[in-house]
Order: structure tokens, then C-alpha cells, then sequence
């Protein structure tokens, strides 16, 4: 399974069912990141945001989230996501909350945010689990009424059950577009849990923060449970190139999505099966790797054992394969790179390096590197990190990280930066992000990129080039306060030269001695000089 | 007391003009694009050893201090500071301790967080480019500094206008001020001066009557010899031709104060016709004395690291030092050095005192001055 989720009890008999459910999310909670009140709430807005963010993009619509938290109470939270995406249309709730044990259309890859393929549905069982309240979600499609969906999971069928649905009218307390600001379009999710909420690195604070500066063109507004209202605005209209979707590399499946390939496959022959469902195969390719598989290539796909997939898969491995095409991949831009982390961070200066997409193990990936330095940007010894995977932070696993390795593999000193160890310091924050259809966590939990040589190869190469950009700056700036203070001396030095070179000489006027000292340190300053 | 009227004032007040008139110009000249002081390099590669004189000489190497260098501007406007200073000193016929100059001249420079000058160290080093950028020296400059040394005798001096007799010192002495050039020697019944390296041993001759009994000058230098000490002992074998003895430690160290008194000193070579005595010859402590007067119980053994095994450090790296400079190259040098390399030890002048303590005054240093027992 490619997320390594248990789904054994799942497929248990059905008295047990309704254990087996809860039971699946206790013991896989630590993988979806429940494992405490703290990262709960985290995940609970991750999830959502995620989910707006990419149904916006998909549809082309400028970003509005609204996450809106209040306390309950003993350690319980309401929280509240708001977009403007497209809405739901109440055939679609079963699917937004249904991801949890179906699983997604894992054999079409493309480049988005919910990776996972658990979206909100982990977000409601955790809602249901902690403080047995259903979600509630108001959705309005453009041109249609809100409706107004109250849904729990049914633990025993295992699927969303929708107890309410009601249409809301616009001019009733209930109306979420009553409320402070109007989507005409858009979802909005309410549900209860138990949280705990926090600030510092890992907060939901940050977590937004992280994401203002990685999604410029969203709007998104945070309301603390104090009332302490935070927005991070929009400063660019434009949205990055949609993604396209493309079909897996036969050297980048492992071989439980090459059996769920094989399941989901409508082709009536192996060497069909592998030319419609992986991109790169032609007829000849696939003829090879049956070939090389020593397995008929006229034989239907479900005629295919456990190791006769496996023997096959292993076989594609050693013929020649172009690379996968690239154009799946949507980076967001050297451009929209600057502008959020100028509007964040509002820094003294700031680059950023978008590299060529290039390929790992058969996937296409891209990465992006962005310097800021200085300004309102604190100096508190070590810089800062800041890790996405497909535009979504990475806030968990640091030291795990392939970003981290990058950096800790960039002699910085070179750049003007000093270096603590391998680390390098002073008022910097360095964002990396990977763009990729399949990005190689470390671990189920998704929390930190593995380190791969192509891809720390490839972020090395473009922390470099943007290191170079700002050490050329840094060095340039050093040369002004260099020869400014140069001239600030030497202006001083002028004054008291003056009087002591008129006495010694025992002629001329000290003033115009001085003068004259002054015209030369003034014909000598120049900012550009070493 | 009088005022001081050196004998070099004009010049020396000249020579400071002619700095003045040097920097003006180059403000004048519109070719011109910076300040410049050129002065005489004084490390030891500009160093010479004129063998026929026996002393160390400066080359003619310069090296030219530019006001437009961030790292000259500093020491280029104390230069300024400083001379004129001097020269008002001149014209006053007052002197000066270089403290006082420095204090004089010491106050916060307008529109930076810093002073004219930070320590005493920055205008010493000042005073001394003045010395080569002008050629006139410190004492010229009417700026003297702390006096080193002590001087016991049958010599009667008269420093400005009041007779001493150095006969007549007590235990204390003559304290040797470092500006000596004004003294006028009145009459002496001395055969010889006898420098000393450390003061316990010159109170110890003092203690025994050596300077009356042998008709010796007794100068001790209290270690490294100072300015002042120096030129007086050039001045008094020169003036009333006495032979000059040094009596040092026998280890590099000592040897190479002797080295100093005898050539002149690397950062001081300029004035070496003026501090150096190239006929002085060092009386002891010599390597030969061990055995001579059975002191092997009385030795020191070289501290550091020989060369081979990790070194040379210490002791062993100042033999290899000395050893190698242009003016110890004499044979019986390069002996002694050996030696003490080859023994591996070091010996005191107060090591003597293990006969008994008359036994250096009554015995030791007559016995070489009567078999003429001296290293040149």
C-alpha cells in the first residue's frame, strides 16, 4: 500500500465493524497525525486548507480561507474552515468524506496538496471519536442555495451518513455569508474536537504562516480563540500553471500499486495493460519488458500471480525508458516565490531559484529555493527553515529532512554567511520547496522529504545558485559600510590634520588645509570599490 | 633647571618644517591624489650587519604611509599630531616623557566613537616613524622616556649645571635618564666600565667595594638595556676611551644583550652609530666556566623542546634564533651556542655565588681581566 495504512480489520466480518473502524483510526492515528491535542488541531486545519486550497486552484478561483477557532472548554475546540471554491453538491459530500478506507484514484498522478488521499474524512472521525459531535458543513454553489449538511460517519456501514440537509436562507442567523464577510460560492466546515491550541513552531499560527508565504495569491485569515484576528493577505492575482495529470513511470510504482493497477485494469492483455495505464510504454517497450519478464504478453492482466506481477515490475526496471514527461509539475514561480516571502517576512533582501523539473526513480520533480535576508527578519543565531512539499509546510521531522541535509551540504561561509558547523547564521530564512506527483516522504506521516541524492542534489544546486545571489549582496553591501566608514574617518582625521600640517609646515591656513584634505577623501570614496 | 638648548635644535626644527612643507605641497600639487610620509623600513629584513663596522645597519628600503589607506589613516594623523608637538617642544626648550605627549595630545575625535589615541603603545610607535620619516631622533625631539639603568664609579658627571660623583651613589646609583647626551664627564680615575645584566649582581659588586677596589664603572641594565643606557655607554668609550666588559647570564638571552650593546638592535638599527659599542666584549658567564669553576651542580637545564623532538620551543628556539643572525656568526659564537645546545643547560651570573658570595668580586672577574679572558 503506498500510504502503509493497516486496513486489515477493515475487511473483518461485520459485528466486529463498528470496533474495527475506531479501531483502525487509534492505531493508525499517530500516521495521520493525531497522535496528540497540540498536532490534532494542526492537522484538523491542514487538512481543510489543503483541501480549499486545491479545489480553488483546480477551478482557477483566487483563494479565501477563513479558519475561525473558539474554545469550548476542557481541552475542546470549534473549529471552522471556510473557502471559496466551488461548493459541494450533496452527491459530493459522500466522496469529500468517504476517502478515509476507499482510497483515491491513486493510478492518476498529478501534482496537489492532499497527497495523502485522507483529506477531512481522518479530520471527522477524530471530531466524532473525541467529542461525539457530527461535522456540519454549509455549502453554496454559485448560483444555487446554501445548504446545510449536517454528516457523521456511520462506523458500522463505514460511510458518511448525512442526518441534515437543509437549505439555509441567506437572511437567517445560521447563513455562514451572514456572517462577516459573503462567499458566493464555497464550503464552509464546522466540527468539534479535542485540541489543544498552542503557539510557536508547531501551531496552526505558523502553519498558516508557512502557508501565506508558499501561496501568495490566497487570501486567508486566522481567528484565534482570544478573538486575536490575523491576515495574511493576498498580493498576487495570478495563480500558478495548473498541474497535468499524468500516468505512472514504470520505473517509479512499487509493487502494491502495481498490484491495484493490475485490479482497477480494464486491458485485455499485459502488454496492453502496460502501453494504456503507464506513460513512456509503447508497444515495443512493452513487448520488451514481457520479454525480459519472460511472461506472454498476450495473457490477460488478471491472470497474473502475486510473483509474476512482481518478476514483471522488476523487468520494466531494466529496459531503457524515456523519462517521464514533466509538464505535470506546477512549481510556483521564481515571481510568486518573492512576493510571499517579501509580504511575510519583509525582508532586507530577497532571491529565489525555480530549477529545471528533472526526475527520480522514474518520477518528475521540481524543486524551488527561496533566500530572505535581514530586515524585520530577527537575528536569533540560526536561520530559519522553511519546508514544503507540494506547496504544503512541513512542519514536523526537520533534522530528518532532505531540505535540512541540502542545506547542511552548502558551504555557506563562501556566500558571506557564517557558519556554525554545517549551519548557517543570521537573520535568514531559507524556504525550499519540492514539487513532485509522487513526493518520497520518510514515513507514513508525511512529515519530512527522504533523502534521495537526485533531489538533494537538486536543492544543493539551487540553494548555491540563490546563495550566490545573496552573498553577492552582502558583499556589496559590506563594501559600502566599508568604504562609509572609511570616509566618515578619514572626514574626521581631515579636522584635526589640518591645524598640526599648517603649524608644521609653518604656512598656509588650517582651514583650507583642511579643505583641501577633505576634497581628496571625497574624490577618493567610492561605494563600489573593495 | 635651564631650558634645554640641544645642540641639533635647528636642524631638528628644520627637519620637522620640511615634513610640514612636504604634506602642504602634496595638497597643492593637483597631480597629487593622496597624503604620504615615507619611512624607513624597520624589520629585520631591511637589517644589514656592516661587518668593517661592526654594527647593524638600515637599508634603504621605505615603506610609504599613505592617508587614503584605511589601515595608514589612523597612524597617518597621530603622525601629524605628534610632530607638531615635538616641534613646539623644540621651540620651547622644554622635553617631554612620550607619556606626557601622549596625554597632551589624547582627546576624542569629533564625530567618532574614538580617541587621537587609544594607549601609550600607538604614540611610541608614532614617535618612531617620526624618527625615520625626519632623521631626527627621539632625544632631538626633545622626548624622553622612563629611565632604565644604574651607574656606580670613580667618574664625576655634570648634568645640566650640578656635579655628581658617581663615587658617592650609596647602594642606589645614578638612575640613567634616557636622555644623556647633554652629560659632561668631569674627571674620572676609572680603567674600565663593566656592564652588568642583573641587578642583584650589580649590588653584589656594589656590596663588595668592586667598583673602588678596581677602578670599574659599574652600569647595570636591569635585563634588555635601555635607550639611555646604551648611548651613555657609547658616549663614555668614546669620550674617555675605556674598554667596555658585559657580564651577562650565560644563555641566549644574555648573549644576545650582549649582542645588542655590541652591534645595536634590529628596530633601532638607524641609530646604531650612536647606541652601539662594536668593541665590547662579554666577560661572562662562557660555557668553559662550568668546567672552569666546577658549577655543573649549579646549572639550569634549557626549558622547551630541542630541535627533533617536537621543537625547537623556548630556550632552545632563542639559541637557534641567535645563532642565526648575520652578526653571531663568529666562531666563537656559534661555540658557545653549540655548547650550551650539546649540554643542554643554561648558567647564572648568581650560580657563582655557590664558592661564596665575595667569591665573583674577588676572584672571578679580576682572574679574567688579568688573563685578558674575554669573548669578542
Amino acid at each position: 500500500m503506498p500510504d502503509g495504512i493497516e486496513d486489515e480489520p477493515v475487511q473483518e466480518e461485520s459485528d466486529h465493524r463498528e470496533i474495527s473502524v475506531a479501531e483502525f483510526f487509534e492505531k493508525n492515528k499517530h500516521l495521520l497525525g493525531f497522535e496528540n491535542p497540540q498536532k490534532s488541531i494542526i492537522t484538523v486545519v491542514k487538512e481543510a486548507v489543503d483541501n480549499s486550497l486545491d479545489a480553488c486552484e483546480e477551478e482557477e478561483i483566487l483563494p479565501e480561507v477563513q479558519v475561525l477557532i473558539d474554545d469550548k472548554g476542557d481541552e475542546k475546540a470549534r473549529v471552522e474552515i471556510r473557502d471559496n471554491a466551488v461548493g459541494l453538491s450533496k452527491e459530493n459530500i459522500p466522496k469529500v468524506f468517504g476517502k478515509l478506507l476507499y482510497g483515491s484514484k491513486f493510478h492518476k498522478l498529478q501534482q496537489s496538496r492532499g497527497q495523502q488521499g485522507i483529506g477531512i474524512s481522518a479530520s471527522a472521525m477524530y471530531a466524532q471519536l473525541t467529542t461525539g459531535e457530527p461535522v456540519t458543513v454549509y455549502s453554496k454553489q454559485e448560483g444555487e442555495p446554501c445548504h446545510k449538511f449536517v454528516v457523521r460517519i456511520d462506523t458500522e456501514k463505514n460511510e458518511p451518513e448525512i442526518m441534515e440537509d437543509e437549505v439555509i436562507d441567506p437572511e437567517s442567523d445560521e447563513f455562514p455569508g451572514d456572517k462577516d464577510y459573503y462567499f458566493d460560492h464555497g464550503t464552509t466546515i464546522e466540527m468539534d474536537i479535542e485540541a489543544k491550541y498552542t503557539r510557536g513552531h508547531h501551531s496552526v499560527r505558523n502553519y498558516l504562516k508557512h502557508t501565506a508565504i508558499m501561496n501568495p495569491y490566497a487570501r486567508v485569515v486566522l481567528r484565534e480563540p482570544d478573538g486575536n484576528k490575523i491576515e495574511y493577505p493576498r498580493v498576487s492575482k495570478e495563480l500558478p500553471d495548473r498541474p497535468k495529470e499524468i500516468k505512472p513511470h514504470p520505473h517509479g510504482v512499487q509493487l502494491g500499486v502495481m498490484l491495484r493497477m493490475i485490479d482497477n485494469s480494464d486491458a485485455r492483455t499485459i502488454s496492453s495493460f502496460l502501453q494504456n495505464e503507464f506513460t513512456r510504454v509503447g508497444r515495443t517497450s512493452a513487448d520488451k519488458i514481457c520479454e525480459e519478464a519472460d511472461i506472454e504478453s498476450g495473457r490477460r492482466p488478471n491472470t497474473l500471480s502475486k510473483d509474476e506481477s512482481e518478476q514483471l515490475l522488476d523487468a520494466a526496471q531494466e529496459v531503457d525508458l524515456q523519462s517521464p514527461p514533466t509538464d505535470c509539475l506546477s512549481p510556483l514561480g521564481e515571481d510568486l516565490m518573492l512576493k510571499g516571502l517579501k509580504k511575510e517576512l519583509n525582508p532586507e533582501y530577497s532571491t529565489a531559484v525555480t530549477r529545471k523539473p528533472t526526475v527520480y526513480q522514474g518520477n518528475p520533480f521540481q524543486v524551488e529555493v527561496g533566500l530572505a535576508w535581514g530586515g524585520d527578519i530577527e537575528d536569533e543565531g540560526s536561520f530559519e527553515e522553511l519546508r514544503y512539499a507540494n506547496k504544503v509546510p512541513l512542519l514536523y521531522k526537520k533534522s530528518a529532512c532532505v531540505t535540512t541535509k541540502a542545506i547542511e551540504n552548502v558551504s555557506w561561509n563562501r556566500y558571506n554567511i557564517s557558519q556554525t558547523g554545517n549551519r548557517p547564521q543570521g537573520p535568514l530564512y531559507i524556504s525550499i520547496h519540492i514539487a513532485s506527483v509522487w513526493v518520497p516522504f520518510t514515513s507514513e506521516g508525511k512529515e519530512a522529504v527522504a533523502n534521495y541524492d537526485p533531489i538533494r542534489k537538486e536543492m544543493k544546486l539551487a540553494l548555491q545558485e540563490a546563495g550566490r545571489k545573496l552573498g553577492k549582496y552582502l558583499k556589496r553591501k559590506e563594501r559600502k559600510e566599508i568604504q562609509e566608514k572609511k570616509r566618515r574617518q578619514l572626514t574626521s582625521y581631515a579636522k584635526e590634520m589640518g591645524p598640526a600640517i599648517a603649524e608644521l609646515a609653518d604656512e598656509g591656513d588650517p582651514d583650507e588645509i583642511e579643505n583641501q584634505i577633505q576634497k581628496m577623501v571625497q574624490n577618493d570614496y567610492n561605494p563600489e570599490q573593495l | 633647571m635651564p631650558k634645554k638648548d640641544l645642540a641639533n635644535d635647528e636642524s631638528t626644527l628644520d627637519r620637522l618644517t620640511r615634513l610640514g612643507k612636504k604634506l602642504r605641497n602634496q595638497l597643492e600639487d593637483s597631480e597629487e591624489d593622496n597624503l604620504t610620509i615615507d619611512t624607513q623600513v624597520r624589520s629585520k629584513s631591511n637589517v644589514e650587519f656592516d661587518e668593517e663596522e661592526g654594527r647593524l645597519s638600515l637599508g634603504d628600503s621605505y615603506s610609504t604611509r599613505k592617508f587614503l589607506n584605511i589601515s595608514h589613516a589612523r597612524k597617518f594623523m597621530q603622525t601629524t599630531l605628534v610632530a607638531n608637538k615635538t616641534k613646539e617642544l623644540v621651540k620651547q626648550g622644554r622635553t617631554a616623557s612620550i607619556r606626557e605627549v601622549y596625554y597632551q595630545l589624547k582627546h576624542s575625535v569629533p564625530g567618532l566613537d574614538e580617541n587621537t589615541f587609544e594607549d601609550q603603545d600607538e604614540s611610541n610607535n608614532v614617535v618612531v616613524d617620526i624618527e625615520t620619516a625626519t632623521g631626527a631622533i627621539r632625544e632631538d625631539l626633545h622626548l624622553f622616556a622612563e629611565p632604565k639603568g644604574r651607574l656606580f664609579g670613580p667618574i664625576t658627571i655634570n648634568d645640566s649645571g650640578d656635579s655628581i660623583d658617581c663615587m658617592a651613589m650609596g647602594t642606589s646609583g645614578l638612575a640613567i635618564p634616557s636622555i644623556v647626551d647633554h652629560y659632561e664627564f668631569e674627571e674620572h680615575s676609572a680603567d674600565f666600565i663593566m656592564v652588568v645584566e642583573t641587578s642583584a649582581m650589580v649590588n653584589r659588586l656594589v656590596e663588595e667595594d668592586f667598583h673602588e677596589e678596581h677602578n670599574a664603572i659599574l652600569i647595570g641594565t636591569g635585563g634588555q638595556p635601555a635607550r639611555g643606557a646604551r648611548r651613555l655607554i657609547n658616549i663614555m668609550h668614546n669620550r674617555l676611551d675605556l674598554p667596555v666588559y658585559v657580564f651577562t647570564d650565560g644563555d641566549p638571552w644574555g648573549y644576545y644583550i650582549y649582542s645588542v650593546l655590541k652591534s645595536g638592535s634590529m628596530s633601532l638599527a638607524f641609530q646604531s652609530d650612536r647606541l652601539a659599542t662594536p668593541s665590547a666584549k662579554l666577560i661572562g658567564m662562557t660555557m668553559e666556566d662550568i668546567e672552569a669553576y666546577d658549577l655543573h651542580h649549579v646549572t639550569e637545564d634549557l626549558k622547551g623542546k630541542p630541535k627533533g623532538s617536537g621543537g625547537p620551543t623556548k630556550d632552545f628556539k632563542r639559541i637557534h634564533d641567535v645563532m642565526d643572525y648575520e652578526w653571531m656568526q663568529k666562531d666563537e659564537w656559534q661555540n658557545q651556542l653549540q655548547k650550551m645546545l650539546d649540554m643542554g643547560v643554561r648558567v647564572e651570573q648568581q650560580a657563582l655565588a655557590s664558592q661564596s658570595l665575595q667569591f665573583v668580586a674577588n676572584e672571578y672577574l679580576p682572574q679574567k681581566i688579568e688573563q685578558d679572558q674575554f669573548l669578542d
